[in-house]
This record gives C-alpha cells, sequence and structure tokens, in this order.
C-alpha cells in the first residue's frame, strides 16, 4: 500500500464526548479554589505556604512512587494535585512542614499508590490521611490550639469542640451568615461555606460528582443533627450548623464522592451519602471527636462494595 | 463533544434526511468490483469459481457450496480470487470481477420468481442490498409473527434507511407483499422516528415511533420500549417471533420480484471529514476509494475510513475495500477528530453505567474482561446483555475501548462455549 494512503484502523467507537481525567481534575481545582483562596485571605501567607507545599509534596510523591514501581507516570491526570489541594484545605494553617509532608506521604502513597494507583483505592486518599492524622497529632489538629496567636476580629473558637465541652449555649451567638461567610475558625479551605458550595454547584452542573452522593450526604447530616436537636436543644446544636461547621461542605462537595471510593448506583448513592451524613453527625454529638467526617467517609467507603451490589436487573437477565 | 453541562445522559439524536434531498448522486461502478464471499471456513475448499470465468449482472454466485452466496453486480470476468481477511479474522473471499462492455443480465431469478416461496427467497435474495435476514426469516423452527420494517437507522450521521422508508415506499409495499405471501407473517410494522411517522399511511403495516436519540432504534431496545418485551440476554428478537429487517431490504425485494432482475445497487450516506452527509448509491463491490474520488474527499494518511456510522462501523484498513451489502455508509474521519484510546484504568466515575440502555454495571465488567476473565465477566456481570451501542466508550473518563472488550470477549465466548457444550 502506498505510504500516503496508510490508514489508520481502530475499534468502533470513533467519537467521544471529550471528557477526560484530566478535565475531571480540573474542573475539582477550579471548584475548590474559591474556598482555599479565602483561607489564604483569612490566615495570610502561612496558609499559602500549607497549601503550596501540599500541592507540590502530593505531587512529588506521586512521581517519586510512580518512578520507583516502574509505572506510568500519572501525575500529568491532576488527581494528585487535587488530593494535595483537597489535604492543604483541611489543615490548619499552622501545620508544620513535616506534617504536610507525612499527610501527603499518606494520602498518596499509602492511601492510593499501593493499591494500585488511580481508579484503585478502596478509601478516599484525603479522608484516610486526615484521619491518621487526626489521630496522630492531636494537637496540631486541634484548631483552638493550632490557631491560638492569629488576631481575628471574630471569637476564635472552633465550634465544634466548644459545642462538645459545652453544649449549645457556647455557640449561641453564632449566625449562619458568619459561618456561610467564613467568620469561624477551620482548616485554611473549609471555613468558606459559601465558596465551597459555589464550587460544589458547579461540580455537580458539570457532572464531575454526582448530585445523588451530596444531597443524600447534607440530607443525612441534617435529619440526623435534627433528630438530635429535637431530644435536648441544649446539648445538640441545630441541623444549620453542622451543615455549615468543619469539615462537612467540603466533604459533601469533595470527598464523598469521590470516584473511586464512591458507589455508581441511584439507590447505593442515596444509602452511601446518608450512611456517611449520619454518622458524622452520630459522632459529632455522642462519640469521642469533636469532627467526625473523615471517619464518616471511611465507613461510607467501607460499605461502598456492598451497597453498590444493589443494582438494577440488567436488559433481559432471566433469574 | 460534552456540553458544559455533564447532569444529563449524552442525547445523541439519528440524523435525518435533508428535506429537500433529490435523491441519491450514482457513483457507476469502477473497473472492477470486489465482492466478499463467506469461507472457506477450515479447509482449502475448491472455489466453484476460477479466474477466466465470465459472470453476468445479478448472477448467484456461490463458492463454496452452502448456503453462502453473492450476487454479481457486474458483468464481466472473474480476474481475482484472494482470501480475506474479515472483521475479528473472519475467513473471506474476495473476489474480484472486471468489468466487461458488454451487459448481460442473468436470467435465472427472472424464471424462478413466479410465486414467491421462502425457497426463492432465501436462494436469490438473502446477499440483496440491505442483507435481508431471510435465514432467520424463514427458520420454521422459529416461526416469526411480527417483521419489522426498520425505516430507521442503526447508527448516528447516517439517514440511508430513512430515505429509502421516505422515497421509495411503493417498492417497500410491494416487498411486503412478496414477504406476507411467501411467509405468510401477517403483522407487519414499519418503524419510524416520531418526527417522520407521518406519511406512511398508505404502507401496508402498523405505523410505530421510537426517540430520536440514539440507541433507541436499536431491536433489542425496540422490543423493550415500543413492543413491551424484553429479548432474554443472549436470544435475539426472532426467538420471540419478531424479525427485523432494514427498508431497503424490504424494497429491494419488492423490486426483485417486480421487475425480476436483483438489485445490485447499494444506498448508503457518504460523511466527509467535516461532517456534511449525502446520500450515494453505487453498485455492491464499489470501492470506497471510488466513491471518496467521485467527490473529491482527499483520504491521507492517518485518516479512518470507517464502513457504517461512528458509533457501531467498522474501520477499513484500505481504500481497496468494498462497498457491501450491508453498508449502510461511509465516511472518513481525520485523526484530530476521532477518539483515540488509552490504557488508563478505569477510575469507577460510573457514567457507563448510568448512560448504558442494558443496564449493565460496565465498571466492574470492564475489570474483567481487562484480565481475560470473559466467562466470569458474562456470569457475573452480564456481558450476554450487551447491545453493543458503544455510548460506554463515548462517555469513558479513561478512554477505555469498552465496546472493544466487550466484542473481544463475545467474540471469544461464541468460539469457545459450542466447544465446552461438546465436551461437556
Amino acid at each position: 500500500m502506498p505510504e500516503h494512503q496508510k490508514l489508520i484502523v481502530s475499534h468502533a467507537p470513533f467519537w467521544h464526548n471529550c471528557n477526560r481525567v484530566t478535565d475531571r481534575s480540573r474542573d475539582i481545582f477550579l471548584a475548590a479554589l474559591p474556598a482555599a483562596l479565602f483561607g489564604v485571605y483569612q490566615y495570610g501567607v502561612s496558609a499559602l505556604g500549607v497549601l503550596a507545599l501540599s500541592v507540590s509534596s502530593a505531587v512529588l510523591w506521586e512521581l517519586a512512587f510512580t518512578r520507583v514501581a516502574g509505572r506510568p507516570v500519572s501525575v500529568g491526570d491532576g488527581t494528585a494535585a487535587v488530593i494535595g489541594l483537597l489535604l492543604g484545605m483541611m489543615l490548619p494553617a499552622s501545620m508544620p512542614w513535616w506534617g504536610i509532608l507525612t499527610g501527603t506521604f499518606l494520602a498518596v502513597v499509602v492511601a492510593r499508590q499501593i493499591y494500585g494507583g488511580i481508579g484503585a483505592n478502596p478509601f478516599n486518599p484525603v479522608a484516610v490521611a486526615l484521619a491518621i492524622l487526626m489521630l496522630a497529632w492531636k494537637g496540631r489538629m486541634d484548631f483552638d490550639a493550632a490557631l491560638v496567636n492569629y488576631p481575628f476580629d471574630f471569637p476564635a473558637v472552633y465550634h465544634l469542640t466548644a459545642v462538645k465541652a459545652f453544649g449549645t449555649a457556647a455557640i449561641g451567638d453564632v449566625s449562619l451568615g458568619d459561618l456561610l461567610l467564613g467568620r469561624q475558625i477551620g482548616g485554611i479551605g473549609c471555613t468558606f461555606g459559601l465558596g465551597l458550595i459555589l464550587g460544589g454547584v458547579y461540580l455537580l452542573v458539570r457532572g464531575v460528582i454526582r448530585w445523588e452522593i451530596t444531597l443524600s450526604m447534607l440530607a443525612g447530616v441534617a435529619l440526623t443533627a435534627f433528630i438530635f436537636n429535637q431530644v435536648d436543644p441544649a446539648k445538640f446544636a441545630s441541623p444549620a450548623f453542622h451543615l455549615l461547621t468543619g469539615y462537612t461542605l467540603i466533604g459533601a462537595f469533595f470527598l464523598a464522592p469521590e470516584d473511586p471510593s464512591s458507589p455508581v448506583n441511584f439507590l447505593p448513592m442515596l444509602i452511601y451519602g446518608a450512611v456517611i451524613g449520619s454518622v458524622v453527625v452520630f459522632i459529632r454529638d455522642i462519640g469521642v471527636f469533636a469532627e467526625g467526617l473523615p471517619y464518616a467517609v471511611l465507613v461510607g467507603n467501607l460499605i461502598q462494595p456492598l451497597v453498590d451490589k444493589i443494582r438494577p436487573k440488567a436488559l433481559g437477565k432471566v433469574v | 463533544m460534552k456540553t458544559f453541562f455533564g447532569l444529563g445522559k449524552p442525547g445523541l439524536h439519528y440524523a435525518t434526511p435533508p428535506p429537500r434531498l433529490a435523491g441519491p448522486e450514482v457513483v457507476p461502478a469502477g473497473t472492477s468490483v470486489t465482492l466478499l464471499h463467506p469461507g472457506p471456513s477450515k479447509r482449502r475448499t475448491p472455489a466453484a469459481l476460477k479466474t477466466g470465468d465470465t459472470v453476468k449482472t445479478g448472477q448467484r454466485l456461490s463458492l463454496y457450496g452452502g448456503a453462502d452466496y453473492v450476487i454479481a453486480p457486474v458483468t464481466g470476468t472473474v480476474t481475482a480470487l484472494a482470501p480475506f481477511a474479515g472483521h475479528f479474522g473472519r475467513d473471506e473471499t474476495a473476489i474480484t470481477i472486471t468489468a466487461s462492455s458488454i451487459k448481460a443480465r442473468d436470467d435465472q431469478f427472472a424464471s424462478a420468481r413466479r410465486e414467491p416461496s421462502p425457497e426463492t427467497l432465501r436462494h436469490f435474495l438473502a446477499a440483496a442490498p440491505g442483507l435481508p435476514p431471510l435465514e432467520r426469516l424463514c427458520n420454521p423452527k422459529r416461526p416469526v409473527k411480527t417483521l419489522v420494517v426498520c425505516g430507521v437507522d442503526e447508527d448516528l450521521l447516517v439517514f440511508t434507511q430513512q430515505h429509502v422508508l421516505r422515497a421509495r415506499s411503493h417498492e417497500i409495499t410491494s416487498g411486503i407483499q412478496v414477504l406476507k405471501q411467501a411467509t405468510g407473517i401477517e403483522d407487519v410494522v414499519i418503524l419510524t422516528l416520531r418526527e417522520a411517522v407521518q406519511g406512511h399511511g398508505h404502507i401496508d403495516g402498523r405505523v410505530m415511533a421510537v426517540d430520536p436519540v440514539y440507541p433507541s432504534a436499536h431491536p433489542h431496545l425496540v422490543m423493550h420500549q415500543v413492543f413491551g418485551r424484553e429479548v432474554p440476554a443472549g436470544q435475539t428478537p426472532e426467538d420471540l417471533g419478531f424479525c427485523f429487517m432494514c427498508a431497503e431490504a424490504v424494497a429491494a425485494i419488492g423490486v426483485a420480484f417486480e421487475t425480476g432482475r436483483i438489485p445490485v445497487t447499494k444506498v448508503l450516506t457518504l460523511v466527509a471529514r467535516d461532517g456534511t452527509a449525502r446520500l450515494v448509491e453505487t453498485p455492491i463491490g464499489t470501492r470506497v476509494g471510488d466513491i471518496f474520488e467521485r467527490f473529491g474527499i482527499a483520504v491521507v494518511a492517518g485518516d479512518r475510513v470507517v464502513l457504517g456510522g461512528p458509533m457501531r462501523g467498522a474501520a477499513a484498513y484500505s481504500l481497496d475495500q468494498p462497498v457491501r451489502p450491508g453498508t449502510d455508509a461511509v465516511m472518513v474521519l481525520d485523526a484530530a477528530s476521532a477518539s483515540s484510546v488509552s490504557d488508563y484504568p478505569c477510575v469507577n466515575c460510573g457514567d457507563c453505567v448510568r448512560v448504558c440502555p442494558a443496564r449493565m454495571q460496565i465498571n466492574l465488567l470492564v475489570r474483567y474482561l481487562e484480565a481475560g476473565k470473559y466467562e466470569d465477566g458474562a456470569e457475573s456481570y452480564d456481558l450476554d446483555s450487551c447491545v453493543g451501542c458503544g455510548l460506554c466508550a463515548y462517555v469513558c473518563v479513561s478512554k477505555i475501548p469498552i465496546l472493544q472488550y466487550i466484542t473481544l470477549a463475545k467474540h471469544e465466548l461464541a468460539r469457545v462455549r459450542p466447544m465446552e457444550d461438546a465436551n461437556a
């Protein structure tokens, strides 16, 4: 055959909707930026330092591991950078460099690469890293202690710890507007509720995350918190408080719907989200810890393969 | 292309013929035509035809004595008989016929057509344009109760069958008459797109409509959505008494019995690089390269030439490949606009699961298929339910060639299962 007529042969389909893993990573990164940038505005340059080190070290860990393991280099897909950004956003601005390096190592290498890399992690890498950091360095991850030297123009109290210790009286003057607009302390990118909601809605509209998971998780938080609140309003905070404090929003929009560790069928997605949402409130209200989101996400990840067995009957399947 | 909003399904709509389409532009046969005859399957069976034989237009050529045959589209001399590797390594024989200046018609069919019978149909018209599934239609073990005449195309961008249904209703009517007479089928359904449902009242049959969204015209989905019957996995609509035949095949049968001549030209949609489509009529066996040349479409290295549409077609490896009786479209795609595949692992985003019309767990199935575990995949994750629409691969963010895996798995299972049954 003449050289100028060599055709390429491939299997159908010959079209693709041009949506790639890289596009999804880019979208998640963009969606997380408003909240992250607000964190930089609120906590200053040290927050920028945490985010920068977190993103870069996550990428470098991924690069180093794929090199050592002889796997194809996958940092170009942006998933490691997303893990780094999300982990950084959930840390206090005062996190020391070794904590960040450990965190990204746990997320990228332990929680993801040793299971086989992208798509193979049974647990959300960010949740794994965060859970271990919260258990290992309680003081560093205690926002009241970690942010004690920051001058804020609002009461620098981590609401979840306060309500845990003193009941709803301690958070009596907290307005929802303050929570939405970031007038609270917490992780770098977790305090600006409005920014997280905007980013999350962007991801929902783009089809990067599934509304079933996000909404059922938020509903799970709200419903469980409502029940507790009805039982003892003096001890347990209101649903709105639980929705807008701590890691709830970043968890609902960025952690729980993470692709490999979440279910894909309709009913399983609802169950998965609702379980995570209610476990969050159970841990916060009657558990040992003030914040339970990372553990709740891990519980959700744990039941994911099981609930995803609830699936529609395939076309023409004879049982 | 994916739209900004990613919430819904892709919403790929079937093409419809332009309203003022004058009819197909005729591309005459080149100096030679190539026919692809099935077999020989195993041993070197001597062919009933040899180079140097002369054939007449409309002559039935059966090389190996079985039920398989092709119909000579031109009068001329057989100049080559060569083995040809078809789709998925199917053994075929390429018969090259060099056309001569004298045109002669074979009259075997003309004398046999007096009364339409299943035997006549099977003997002469199974290789007619549109490939009527006469073997399945005339199977006495599985009597067909309903004949579905498909006026909807199988794939996107293609409007061949829609045009035939609109423009050749007279021939379709007589084709239906012939089929009814030959097989005794009472119930005939004309299948059209929902917006084209008007104007078929004079055709003898019930008109039923399908959604214009791909792949709702797929026989299995038509069975489910239009007739309310689910075809059990691994079976065909024929098993439930329904036979799907494209409009062009019915029209060809009508023409054959009216005129005594087996039609030898195929109508197809030609899709150029920029997506513009036109209707072409050309003798079966014409090189696809000749069609491109006729319309000034330059094909360069790195292009893909697809026989069929973008979702289910087959890529040709040479411009010498011929138009077949079942080729409804020919399209050329440049390297940039054709999708590539990657070896990226599944990220479990679930887009394929939500887009699958057969409600399969493709995210899990593909893990088995990647590992070559076809039997397990079929058993646990419903491989046999797949209708082969290709939407999963279309939306896959990892660009996994899912449809190729599935096709390969079905091919392997079809090869292995009879052997296992024989040894059981």
